[in-house]
Order: C-alpha cells, then structure tokens, then sequence
C-alpha cells in the first residue's frame, strides 16, 4: 500500500509541478518534437469469491504497464522511438512481456518521390490478409517488423512498396534465425490518375497486388505433438501473394480481395501441408441518409507467421479479422468472434438509415437506426483418402472447395439499434441483439466442453443534459442466456462537467448463475480528469474475467479486483 | 529502482506536455500521410485546409461510442457552426479493415456533413501521437493546431465553437 501511495504522489507531483521554462534552441529551429505516454498502474487486492487468493497474486500486487514514444521531425527526415515498461505486466498480459527497454524506433526520409524508413514500422497491404504489422497498447498487441522499408511513388496514381525485416516477439532479440525474415512486396495503382482521359469518369477503379515471403531455418525438424515426435519436412520459404480492387460507380462501392498462400506446417493448423486461401468481398450503397453494406469472407489455412511453433497471437505476418460488429457496451461484448484463422465462411450486412429532423418518422429532431445481421459457419472438409482423418498432422489435412460451407455455426449476430434526440436536453440509445456463440470453437476448448450459447441482450443508454457543462448518463443492460454463466444485468450512472471531469458508477449483477455462490456483483467506481490532451482516471472495483477485443485480435483477461490509476498524454 | 526511472521518464513526458506553448512542441503544420476517402480513393494529409478559416480534425472509430457520440452532438449544430464560423470538420476514422467499409454507409446513415477520412492502419494517428480516441484538434487558419484535447463529454462542443469564434476574432487561445 505504501508503494502504491508513492507511485500515486509521484505521478500527480510531476503533474502539478511541471517545469515551464524551456526554450527551444536555435539548432531545433524549424523543427518539431512530439510524442504520447500511458501508464496503467494497478494495486491487485484477494478476492476469494472469484478465485484470487494470496497464491494468486504472488505478493506481485502492484503492476504497471506504461509506455512513452517521442518523434522528432524536421524537414523531410523525422526519427523517434518509444520506450515500454511492464513492471511487472498487469494480469492478463503475458509475463514475457516482464521488463523494460525500446522495442521500437526507427529514422525516416521522405520526399514526393520516395520514403525510406530504417527501424521499426508499421504497414499495410491492401486489406492486410498478406501483410500487416500493427500495435494495440490495450492488447499488449505489437507485431511491428524491424528492418527496411521504401516506398516509391514514381508518378501519380502509382505506389510501389518494398518492405524487408524481422518481426517483434516480446523482448527475444533476433538472432540466428530464431524467427523468419519477412520479405513484402506491394503494388498499388488508381487508374483514374494514371489516365488523365479518366480523371473525371464517373467509375473509379483502383488495382493492387502483394507479394510476401518468410524465410524461416530449418527444413527438417523434430515436431512435438500428442506425446510423439514427428521428423517433418518442412518447406523454409512460405509465401503468400494475392490481388485487389476497388470499383466505384457513383454511390456504389465494390472491394474484393484474394490471397493465396502455399503449404505451411504450423503449430496452429496442425502442422498440415495443405495450401491456404483467402477471399474478402464488400459491396456498398450510400447516399445522405441511407448506407447499406453487405460483405462476405472465406479463409481457408489462413494463418501466416513468421515463426511457425507459435500459437497465440504474436507474430502474425497477415491480419484475418472479423466480419461481424464490434460491440462496445459490457454485455454486448460478453461473448466476443474472432476469426478461426484454420476456416471458416462469413457474410454480414448492415443499414443505416437517417430520417432527419421535421421529417414523418424524424418528428422534429431527427431518429437513426442502424440493423445488422452476420453468420459466421464452419469450412465443409472432406477427407483427402480413407486413411487419413481431417486435419492429421504431417497430411495434406482434408480437401475443401471454394467457398464450402460446413454445418457448423460459429456465431451469429442480429442487432438493432434506435438513436433517438428526445429534446434539447434528452436524448437516448436503444439496441436489442441476439448471439449465438461456439464457445468450444471460439475459446478453443475441446468439443462438447461448453457447447453453444444462445443469449438475448437489451440495452437502453440515455442521456440528460442537466447544464450545458453538467450531463448524467444511464445504461441499463440485460443478457438472458440458458447457458454459460446464465442471466445478467448491468447499470452505469456517470456524471460529467465538461471539459474536465467525470464520475461513474458501474455494476454487472450475474443473478441468474446456476451456482448460488456465483451471483456475484462486479462492480467499479471510476473518477477521471481530462486536461487538454492528458487525462488522469482512478478507478476501484472487480472486473469479471472475459475477453477484450480490438479489431480481428482478442486477450483473455481473467478477473481482478483492486485500483487502477490510468495516466495518458499526449504533446 | 526501475519502478522509479520509469516514473520519472513518464512524469518527464507529462510536463513536457504541459509545457506544450513552447515552440518546437506545436504542430506548425499537419504531418503528410496518406489516407483514403470513403470511398477508398487517396487523400494526402496535407489537403487538409480551409481556406484560411479555422479547422476541427478528430479522430474517431464506428466502434467507439463516445466518439459517435461526439460527431453527432456536433453534427446537430454543424450547420450553424458552419454558416457562422466557416469552421470546417475533418473526422478521421481509425476503423481497421474490420470496419473500414462500414464508415461511409453509417456516416450517411448517420446524416453526417464532415469530410470523413480514413486511416485503416493508424499511420496519421500515429504522426499525430494521439493515444485513446476521441481525440479533437483544432487548427488556426494557418494550419497550426492551438489546442487539443482527449475525451467527450456533452457540452464540449460548445467550449470548442467558443474557440472557434475567439480565432476568428484574432484572440489567442489558451
């Protein structure tokens, strides 16, 4: 506790006594030094009730995850660097995070012509199924590849990238080909700039292509697997290439994009040789007041890293995510997908209509509604011959065809959400979903451990506007489910002063647990203050365990009880 | 011991942020990055201008409620904003390729008139430092960002307009 109040004072004493006499120097001139800090300091505290004990926790009870990157520009060359520190990691993030120091800087020139970067960078290819690297701090997400990368943009309409490196793995330095050497290559054309004859056509049309390559050690390898070694071949040059485009045609818009990638043994597909493919397609329509998107996704042996014995998130060359909504409220986002990066077939659809203000259905302040639906199924398998049964490991695994769709439902989503502007000083959300949810398949618990969760949720978020600068807000949410954990129901009251402060109140009842000791409350009071672009918030209370997802990438998060104090900044 | 460098490089950090009137801590212009419209088609960073009248860029994601929650409180009095000031909006959505394609139909469905921008792999957020969204600047109409500021809560928008009509004014903001 002492440690806690030290590291408290501490923050909040650099915060109040901040120097304010630096002058820039005459070599600085012209130049510019930005940059951004978190720090999430936790005080963990036992919690019987959810299984935290002393044991638990280790006597590790304060932790801290906390970041500080600056970036230094002037002219056309900017350089900078960030420094990370888990002291140790928070529960939830992996312990190999444990420690400090730079896992990130790099120097880059730029002009119109060309971009060269030396370091650590973050790219994209197309829609990223052959190729991106990115960072998620609330993830503890970083896939960043460490080496070369040039851009050229030889004439308008035109961008050529070349990228070379190694990937990010926690804190283990590259070093004799522990890890594969990626190697990208990508090509991007907008016709309607190239052409000058189409610069004002009315469809627009973009094409590209990649090329990806990982290099890793090693054709023959002794493989563990179910107590038995296997001696594999194994091919040390995997590449995965593909193409896209974009067509536009007035209020239509219509992207497709196909990667195919060639044999790749791997921890995660069970070490199978078959090939793997890749199709995302989106169409949509939209015009003031009215968007309709409907798209589709088929992966097939799809995962791509650049060391093949890993089977948890890290490293990943390509980026798979999820076709269906992104929820944010506490219950909706219970029961999170993430893309089977083994199989699977997905379609999803959504509307978004506006009906504005003095309008029939918009009354005189206007009413949004937006409807989504997605399915998500298994691949159809079949197997290669009668000997070898779907997915045995050093086989070609099973035979599929395009777009194959198996039985098995993975998840599916409907919801539907109501904005509604009451008056000047009331305004309110209203969504109702239903989940269907494998948790076997999407936990990756063995089958039949869990099953299928069938759950129904409501949701009303509503907003008073008190003073201009003072607002409350409610949610009130509930989740019925015959499965799992059974029934819940949620309440948030939070109070705001803009532009600086906030409190709130949050609990998670799970009343309806068929185990009676499992009722239990989860309950959090949060107070924050915004200063401009930093914001310090302190926060108390138990947070039941589940899964946090940003974007195709998910983190298990077990539950916790105690303090967190939250420091971000921004300059 | 490590626990205390670290505290001390954040807390470094943090003033320095404070300090942030000092020259060579204000974006004197907007970083050159490549984004795409809506519809996918490419936008540099730097067209982002508006004819020497003040601008309001903020980031944002479908998947962000506060974020939604912001652009529409705006988007009800953006017109008058608009008529007013000559204030121009820019929002920048960071939506990945998971929701990338759900921007433009739900900034439509929403009935929204900003110049919405994407950023699918965060490349301007990051030439811009921006931690957790949303996150609002606003430009003079020289370009050069004079505040911004992390979060939303109701009744921002009127303090930002406020700022708005001081820099039309010729005032100073603090």
């Amino acid at each position: 506790m002492k440690k806690l109040i030290f590291l408290l004072s501490g923050v909040f004493g650099m915060l109040l006594s901040a120097p304010t006499g630096l002058k820039a120097q005459d070599l600085l001139k012209g130049s510019e030094v930005h940059g951004s800090m978190q720090a999430d300091a936790s005080y963990y505290l036992t919690d019987p009730k959810t299984g935290i004990y002393d044991t638990t926790l280790a006597g590790k009870l304060i932790r801290m995850n906390g970041f500080t990157e600056v970036n230094y520009s002037l002219g056309n060359f900017t350089a900078g660097l960030r420094f990370e520190a888990y002291l140790p990691p928070l529960t939830g993030y992996d312990l190999q995070y444990n420690g400090v120091g730079v896992p990130y800087w790099y120097a880059s020139y730029k002009t119109d012509f060309i971009e060269i970067t030396a370091g650590n960078f973050y790219e994209q290819f197309g829609y990223g199924m052959m190729l991106r690297t990115y960072q998620e701090w609330t993830l503890g997400y970083d896939n960043s590849l460490r080496g070369l990368r040039v851009k050229i943009m030889p004439s308008k309409g035109i961008t050529l990238k070349g990228v070379y490196g190694v990937q990010r793995y926690y804190w283990v330095p590259y070093a004799d080909y522990n890890r594969g050497i990626v190697k990208g290559f990508d090509a991007d054309f907008y016709l309607n700039d190239i052409f000058k004859s189409l610069n004002d056509a009315k469809v627009k049309l973009t094409l590209g292509g990649s090329f990806v390559s990982d290099y890793q050690n090693g054709s023959t390898k002794d493989i563990p697997y179910n107590g038995k070694i296997y001696a594999m071949k194994l091919p040390e040059n995997v590449s995965n290439y593909g193409g896209r485009f974009l067509l536009n045609i007035g209020n239509f818009s219509w992207f497709t994009e196909y990667a195919h990638k060639i044999n790749d043994p791997s921890a995660t597909n069970n070490y199978i040789y078959k090939n793997g493919d890749g199709l995302f397609t989106n169409l949509a329509f939209s015009k003031t007041g009215l968007g309709i998107t409907v798209m589709s996704k088929w992966i097939d042996n799809m995962s791509y890293k650049s060391d093949r014995s890993v089977i948890n998130n890290m490293v990943n060359i390509n980026y798979l995510p999820s076709i269906t909504k992104e929820h944010s409220y506490a219950l909706a986002s219970m029961y999170p997908y993430s893309t089977r990066p083994n199989g699977e077939v997905g379609i999803s659809g959504t509307v978004d209509i506006h009906f504005p203000k003095n309008s029939a259905l918009g009354g005189k302040t206007g009413l949004s509604i937006a409807a989504n639906f997605s399915q998500v199924n298994g691949l159809k398998k079949s197997q290669v011959n009668d000997s070898t049964y779907i997915g045995q490991i050093g086989t070609l695994g099973y035979n599929s065809s395009f777009f194959g769709i198996g039985k098995d439902v993975y998840y599916q989503d409907g919801n539907i959400e109501v904005t509604k502007k009451f008056d000047k000083k009331w305004k309110g959300i209203f969504t109702y979903l239903y989940q269907t949810y494998d948790k076997d398949v999407v936990e990756g618990h063995a089958t039949g451990t869990f099953g299928t969760i069938y759950s129904q949720i409501g949701i009303a978020d509503v907003t008073w506007k008190i003073t201009d600068k003072h607002t409350l807000r409610w949610e009130v949410q509930g989740l019925w489910t015959k499965q799992d954990k059974g029934d819940w129901v949620a309440g948030l009251v939070e109070f705001t002063v803009s532009p600086d402060w906030f409190v709130s109140v949050m609990d998670q009842y799970n009343y309806g647990n068929s185990s009676a000791s499992q009722r239990l409350n989860y309950y959090t009071i949060s107070a924050g203050y915004t200063n401009h672009s930093t914001r310090v918030a302190l926060s108390y209370g138990r947070q039941r365990e589940g899964i946090i997802c940003v974007g195709g990438v998910c983190r298990f998060v077990p539950a916790t009880n105690g303090m967190t104090l939250t420091v971000t900044s921004s300059f | 011991m490590k626990k205390i460098v670290c505290l001390l490089c954040l807390s470094l950090v943090t003033s320095f942020s404070l300090i942030a009137q000092e020259s060579v801590f204000n974006y004197k212009h907007l970083p050159s990055v490549k984004l795409k419209t809506v519809k996918g088609l490419p936008f540099i960073s730097d067209s982002i201008t508006n004819n020497g009248k003040p601008i309001i860029i903020s980031f944002w994601a479908t998947w962000c409620k506060p974020c939604v929650r912001e652009l529409t409180t705006i988007s009800d009095v953006y017109d008058d904003w608009v008529t007013e000031t000559g204030v121009k909006l820019y929002a920048i959505s960071v939506d990945d390729s998971r929701s990338m394609t759900l921007v433009g139909p739900l900034v439509n469905g929403k009935g929204w008139d900003y110049t919405v921008l994407l950023d699918p792999n965060s490349d301007f957020k990051r030439a811009m430092n921006v931690g957790p969204i949303p996150h609002t600047f606003l430009l003079n109409g020289k370009g050069e960002v004079v505040y911004q500021h992390t979060s939303f809560s109701e009744g921002d928008e009127l303090s930002l307009i406020e700022m708005v009509r001081k820099l039309n004014k010729g005032e100073e903001i603090k």
